[in-house]
C-alpha cells in the first residue's frame, strides 16, 4: 500500500519533471558550468582580481595576475573540465553497457591498467614523450577493463553487478600492485605517483592539446551513440528485436569509454567515484534515457571536477589536497546509497 | 563428533606446517645482503656462531621474520572469522577496508599525537584497534538492514567503498604534513614490514596470544554463525552478542597486525581458502591450518620482496597483492551465486 503511494508520488514526481523541456536543464547545467568554472579561476592560493586579468588581457600588458591566470590556472581549470565530463560519461556509458548501476571505471579496472602501463611505460622507455604515455594509457585501461568484462563474458551466470566490483577491486588490487612493483624496482615511484596522486597539478597546454582533441571526440561520439545505449540498457532482447546490431554498438562503446578514461588518467592519475556519481546524480533531473543523460552527465562532471579541484586547492593553502582523495571521500556516500538502494539501474 | 580421520590428517598437516614454516625461516636468516651458510646461521642460533653472525641474525634479520609470521597468522585468523560472519569467501580484512581504517588512525596519531619513543610501539596496536574498530561498525552499521540481518555481499561491497573512501582520507591527511612523516607513511602504506625489532614483537604479541586462542574456543560459535540464522537462533546462539565479540577480535587481530607491518591485503583471504581445502570447512580443524598458512605466506613473501631487489626491496604487500589477486579471481569463478 505505502509501496504504491510512493510510486504515485514518483510519478507526478518525474511529470513536473518533464514538463521542464530539455533543453532548459540542459541550459541550467551549462549556466552552472560557467559559473563554477568562473569561481575556480578566480580563487585559488592567490585570489585573482578578474577585472585585473581581463584588463591585461584586452590591453595586452602582462602582470602577475595574468601569467598566473595564463600559465597556471586556466590550462588547469579546462585540464579540470575535460577530465570531469570524460569520466562522468565513460561511468554513464557503462552503467548502461552492463547494466550495472555500480559501474565506474575507476571501480571497474580501468584506470588501474591506465596506471600500471604508465608506470610500466616509464619504466622502460624513460624517454616516452606525453602523446605516447596517453597512448600507453589507452592500452593499460583496455586491458584492466578487459580483464574485468573477460571474466564476466566467461562466467556471465554468476555476474551480478556487486560481483563486478568485487573483480573490479581484486584485478585494480593486482594492478595497482604491479604499478607499485615497477615503480619500486626502476625507482621511478616519485614520477609516477606525481601522476598518479599529483591531479590536475601542472597541467600544460602541451599536455591540454594532445588530450582536448580526443576527449571531445570521444564525447561527440557516446552522444551520437547515446540513442542506441539507450535501447541497450534496456534488454539485450529488445536491443536485437528493434535490428540493432548490438555487437558492433558495444565495442564502439567501450573504444569510447576506454578513450575517455584513457586520456583522463593520463591528465589526472587514478580517481574512482566520479564516473558512478554523476550519472545517479543526473538520472533523478532527466530520467533514463541516455539522450539526456549523457550530455547532462558531461556537464555536470565538467563542474563537479572543477569544483573539487578548487577545494583541493583551498582547503588547505598553499598545499595542494589531492582532488582524487577528495572525490572518494564525496563519493562515498553515493555509493553506500547505490548499495542500499540495491543497485536499481531506472528509478 | 569429529571425525578421528580428520583429526588426525589435521595434526599432519599442522606438523607439516610447522615443518615448513621452520625451513623457510632457516633460509630467511641465511640469504640476504650477508649471506651465511645454514651450519653458519645454526651456530649462530645455538649461541656458537662468530658475534657478527650473530648480530645479523637475532637483531635484524630474526626479529624481522618473527614479525611477518605474527602478523601473517593475525590476518589469517582475522579473515578466517571475517568469512563465516559474513559468509562469504570473499571476506578479508583488507579488501572490506578494516586495514585502511586501522591505517587513518595510525596516520592521525603519527601525525598529530606527540611521539614518545618509549611508549609510541605499544600505543600503535590501540591506535590501529579504535581506528579498525570504528570503520568495522560503521560498516556493519551500513551494511545492516531490519528484514535481513547481514547480507554478506552487501557487507563486502560496504567495506570495498570504506576501504576506497578511507584511502581517500589518508591521502588528504598526509597532504597537509611534512614530508619526512609522509614519507614514512606512503611506504607504510605499500605494505613495507617498518616495524622489524624486538619491541614491535612484544607489543604485537599479546593480541595474538589472547586472541588467536580466543577465536578457536570460539570455534563453535563461528561454525554455527556461518549457518542461516534462523538455525543459529534455533540452536541457541545469541547470534547479535557473538556476532560482535568475534568482530571485535577479528578487527583486534587485523589492527595488531597492521599497526607494525602496513596494509596488507589477501593473506586473510587466501589462508583460511587454503585450509578449508584441505580440512574442511569446521572450524576447530581449519582455522590453526589458515593461522600457520597465513604466517608462512607473508614471511615468504617478504623473503622474496626482501631480496629480490636489493638494496630497498619490495613491499611485502605488493608480492601478496600480486599472487593474491589472482587467487581471488579464481576463487570468483568456484564461488556459486
Amino acid at each position: 500500500m505505502e509501496f504504491l503511494f510512493l510510486t504515485k508520488i514518483k510519478k507526478k514526481m518525474s511529470g513536473f519533471m518533464h514538463a521542464f523541456s530539455f533543453t532548459y536543464k540542459l541550459f541550467i547545467a551549462l549556466i552552472l558550468l560557467i559559473v563554477t568554472f568562473i569561481l575556480a579561476l578566480t580563487f585559488g592560493a592567490a585570489d585573482l582580481d578578474m577585472a585585473k586579468v581581463f584588463h591585461a588581457y584586452f590591453s595586452h600588458k602582462t602582470n602577475e595576475s595574468f601569467n598566473i591566470f595564463r600559465e597556471i590556472r586556466l590550462p588547469r581549470e579546462i585540464g579540470a573540465i575535460l577530465v570531469g565530463a570524460a569520466l562522468s560519461v565513460s561511468g554513464a556509458i557503462i552503467q548502461g553497457l552492463t547494466r550495472n548501476p555500480l559501474a565506474d571505471p575507476g571501480l571497474l579496472g580501468l584506470t588501474a591498467g591506465a596506471n600500471a602501463a604508465l608506470a610500466v611505460t616509464m619504466a622502460f622507455v624513460p624517454t616516452a614523450s606525453y602523446l605516447w604515455l596517453t597512448v600507453a594509457c589507452f592500452i593499460g585501461a583496455a586491458a584492466g577493463g578487459l580483464m574485468v568484462f573477460g571474466i564476466g563474458a566467461v562466467k556471465k551466470s554468476l555476474f551480478s553487478p556487486v560481483r563486478m566490483v568485487l573483480a573490479g577491486v581484486a584485478i585494480t588490487a593486482f594492478l595497482e600492485a604491479i604499478a607499485q612493483g615497477v615503480a619500486l624496482t626502476f625507482k621511478i615511484s616519485k614520477d609516477v605517483s606525481m601522476w598518479t596522486a599529483g591531479g590536475l597539478v601542472g597541467t600544460t597546454w602541451h599536455q591540454l592539446q594532445i588530450i582536448t582533441p580526443i576527449i571531445l571526440i570521444g564525447l561527440f561520439l557516446a552522444v551520437a551513440l547515446s540513442r542506441q545505449l539507450t535501447i541497450l540498457s534496456l534488454n539485450e532482447e529488445v536491443a536485437i528485436a528493434v535490428g540493432q546490431k548490438t555487437l558492433q554498438i558495444k565495442i564502439l562503446l567501450l573504444i569510447i569509454v576506454i578513450i575517455l578514461t584513457g586520456c583522463a588518467v593520463a591528465l589526472v592519475g587514478n580517481m574512482a567515484f566520479i564516473g558512478l556519481m554523476i550519472p545517479h546524480l543526473v538520472r533523478p533531473f532527466v530520467g533514463t534515457d541516455y539522450r539526456f543523460v549523457i550530455p547532462i552527465s558531461a556537464l555536470f562532471g565538467a563542474s563537479f571536477m572543477s569544483l573539487a579541484d578548487l577545494l583541493g586547492r583551498t582547503i588547505h593553502a598553499p598545499y595542494e589536497t589531492p582532488v582524487a582523495a577528495i572525490i572518494t571521500i564525496l563519493g562515498l556516500p553515493f555509493f553506500l546509497y547505490v548499495v542500499r538502494k540495491g543497485g536499481q539501474l531506472r528509478s | 563428533m569429529m571425525a578421528t580421520s580428520l583429526l588426525k590428517k589435521q595434526r599432519r598437516i599442522i606438523l607439516l606446517l610447522v615443518l615448513l614454516i621452520l625451513l623457510t625461516g632457516l633460509t630467511g636468516l641465511s640469504i640476504g645482503s650477508a649471506s651465511l651458510s645454514y651450519a653458519q646461521t645454526l651456530l649462530a642460533l645455538i649461541g656458537h656462531g662468530n658475534p657478527m653472525d650473530e648480530f645479523v641474525i637475532f637483531d635484524i634479520r630474526l626479529p624481522r621474520l618473527l614479525i611477518t609470521l605474527l602478523s601473517g597468522m593475525a590476518l589469517a585468523a582475522s579473515g578466517a572469522i571475517l568469512q563465516n560472519l559474513s559468509r562469504n569467501d570473499l571476506a578479508d580484512p583488507g579488501v572490506i577496508g578494516i586495514n585502511s581504517g586501522a591505517g587513518v588512525a595510525v596516520a592521525v596519531y603519527f601525525l598529530f599525537a606527540p611521539v614518545n619513543h618509549d611508549s609510541f610501539t605499544y600505543i600503535l596496536p590501540i591506535a590501529a584497534f579504535i581506528g579498525a574498530f570504528i570503520t568495522a561498525c560503521l560498516i556493519y552499521g551500513f551494511s545492516y538492514t531490519k528484514n535481513a540481518a547481514l547480507e554478506p555481499v552487501r557487507f563486502i561491497l560496504v567495506g570495498v567503498g570504506f576501504s576506497l573512501a578511507l584511502s581517500g582520507l589518508m591521502i588528504v591527511i598526509i597532504s597537509s604534513s611534512d614530508k619526512q612523516k609522509v614519507n614514512f607513511i606512503a611506504s607504510w602504506l605499500a605494505g613495507s614490514i617498518w616495524g622489524d625489532g624486538w619491541p614491535f614483537i612484544l607489543a604485537v604479541l599479546p593480541w595474538l596470544v589472547v586472541l588467536i586462542p580466543f577465536t578457536l574456543y570460539k570455534a563453535q560459535s563461528l561454525n554455527l554463525l556461518s549457518l542461516h540464522d534462523t538455525t543459529s537462533i534455533g540452536l541457541g546462539l545469541p547470534i547479535q552478542k557473538e556476532r560482535l565479540i568475534l568482530l571485535a577480535a577479528a578487527v583486534g587481530l587485523a589492527a595488531s597486525s597492521v599497526s607494525v607491518t602496513g596494509s596488507i591485503s589477501f593473506i586473510g583471504l587466501m589462508a583460511p581458502h587454503l585450509a578449508k581445502a584441505l580440512v574442511g570447512p569446521r572450524s576447530q580443524l581449519y582455522i590453526p591450518i589458515a593461522v600457520l598458512i597465513g604466517g608462512w605466506l607473508l614471511m615468504t613473501a617478504d623473503l622474496i620482496g626482501h631480496n629480490i631487489v636489493p638494496p630497498d626491496g619490495i613491499p611485502a604487500g605488493i608480492i601478496v597483492s600480486l599472487i593474491g589477486a589472482p587467487y581471488f579471481i579464481y576463487l570468483f569463478f568456484r564461488q556459486k551465486t
